[in-house]
């Protein structure tokens, strides 16, 4: 490979980080305002919002790129940016996907908490800000730590749509050497170290969040595991005895 | 914003199609994923770190990278090595392949679940190894894990759609193709959207009844 090719790669490592980095912002500012928004008191704001989660996590993230891109063009008049677009479709994916991490890690909070929140008469936001989210957040991290791998896996879906992140430059880089074993070898070596990276970081996170306040030291382990949620991952059915 | 239901209705002949291509590559890529995740899962707990090791790294390495790129792997590189398979054929070793890492931590998890005491028995009733897997182990463990499983199913749906990126004919293929043809963006790709929303969400139903069922 000539350095001339290296250089698309690396420009195409650069797009995919810079779309990785949005995508997890948008997706995080979606998981919590939908999160939070599953345990309101009024049902019609719990009833959009699961509404919201359904649509949004039903579909593929791929037509939803398709979508984004030929479909609201000519149905809203707006033409994105391709980065915007993939922004916005991968944020508003994987934002489905994290909002159940937030509910479920709202839900595993001791109910305790809540009614001491109330005997002390916060304002329901106060509660939120105080009590719940300094408890719940850490909770969280893990199930985010894999959605993060996941939503990295995800921005190589917009390379369909032409977009010159690290898997487009791939194909450029198959095409103008009419070789694809190397160059498919080095894009796989590059992803999995980017998501090395990652998983490393959000460890450190995780270990510094790791002493939260609000917990009597004597309860621990098995009690305050975050609700099962549907349809990411394994923890649903892997808690022994309760499914037989 | 404008729809054309005669265009939805020129769609849908190809859409029955392009199901027809999504589910047979859902439901071959469950069963390889559902095979090749148990195999791993057993290689796991070898006793030997040269096989756990390797077993290992190599799982590691497929979960961590996109699919999207591994199937442009195999569909490009495969016949570079003399192995020339039809698109459907790679998209479903792929998919397979790549969802097999996830349920191997599915069987896992089941696997550790079961108590000890059932291993105990086995070897108090000096059950040959390969009969405690078969009659004790196994059968406990993927009760356990039948509802996990079927998340990974609903996630595979999910996943299908990339296959077009190696010219397979699927929900998406199918709509892309159409929308090309007739310039109508809106209505095959709404429509495709939709079905994936039912799909899954019927889906996800019925894997509830399954799991209140399994529960009992």
């Amino acid at each position: 490979m000539t350095s001339g090719l290296w250089e698309l790669v690396l420009r195409g490592v650069w797009t995919t980080v810079q779309l990785l980095v949005l995508s997890a912002l948008l997706a995080a500012a979606v998981s919590f305002v939908v999160g939070v928004a599953r345990t309101h008191r009024l049902w019609i704001v719990r009833f959009v919002a699961g509404v919201y989660t359904e649509v949004f996590r039903g579909t593929s993230a791929l037509v939803m790129i398709f979508w984004v891109f030929f479909v609201l063009p000519p149905a809203f008049g707006w033409q994105l940016v391709p980065m915007w677009a993939g922004t916005l479709a991968l944020g508003l994916t994987y934002g489905a996907y994290g909002s159940e991490i937030v509910r479920g890690a709202l839900g595993a909070v001791d109910p305790a908490q809540q009614e001491g929140g109330i005997a002390l008469s916060f304002t329901p936001w106060q509660r939120m800000r105080l009590v719940l989210l300094p408890q719940a957040v850490p909770e969280m991290i893990p199930p985010f730590s894999n959605l993060l791998i996941e939503l990295l896996k995800g921005t190589a879906l917009v390379s369909v749509m032409g977009m010159g992140d690290l898997a487009f430059s791939g194909n450029l880089v198959r095409l103008a050497l009419q070789e694809s074993a190397e160059i498919y070898t080095y894009i796989l070596l590059i992803y999995f170290v980017i998501a090395f990276l990652l998983t490393r970081v959000m460890r450190g996170l995780e270990n510094r969040l790791k002493p939260g306040g609000g917990r009597a030291p004597a309860h621990e382990a098995s009690a305050d595991e975050p609700e099962p949620t549907e349809t990411t991952g394994a923890g649903a059915s892997t808690r022994g005895g309760v499914l037989r | 914003m404008t729809w054309d239901w005669t265009a939805v209705a020129d769609f849908m002949p190809y859409f029955w199609d392009g199901l027809l291509v999504t589910l047979q590559a859902l439901a071959l890529g469950s069963v390889i994923s559902f095979a090749l995740g148990l195999v791993w899962a057993l290689l796991m707990r070898a006793p030997s770190r040269w096989v756990r090791w390797p077993v290992g790294v190599v799982t590691e390495f497929i979960r961590n990278t996109p699919l999207l790129v591994q199937l442009f792997f195999l569909f490009y590189v495969m016949p570079e090595w003399g192995l020339t398979m039809s698109a459907l054929t790679t998209g479903v070793l792929g998919i397979g392949l790549h969802y097999s890492t996830y349920t191997m931590q599915v069987y896992r998890a089941g696997i550790e679940a079961v108590p000890v005491g059932q291993w105990e028995a086995a070897t108090a009733l000096n059950l040959p190894v390969a009969r405690t897997w078969r009659v004790v182990i196994l059968p406990q463990a993927i009760r356990r894990v039948v509802p996990a499983l079927g998340n990974y199913v609903i996630s595979m749906l999910k996943d299908t759609p990339l296959l077009m990126a190696i010219t397979v004919l699927d929900m998406l293929g199918r709509a892309r193709l159409f929308s090309q043809q007739n310039f109508q963006f809106t209505e095959p790709l709404t429509v495709i959207g939709v079905a994936f929303i039912l799909i899954s969400y019927l889906a996800s139903l019925l894997l509830r009844a399954l799991e209140r069922r399994l529960a009992h």
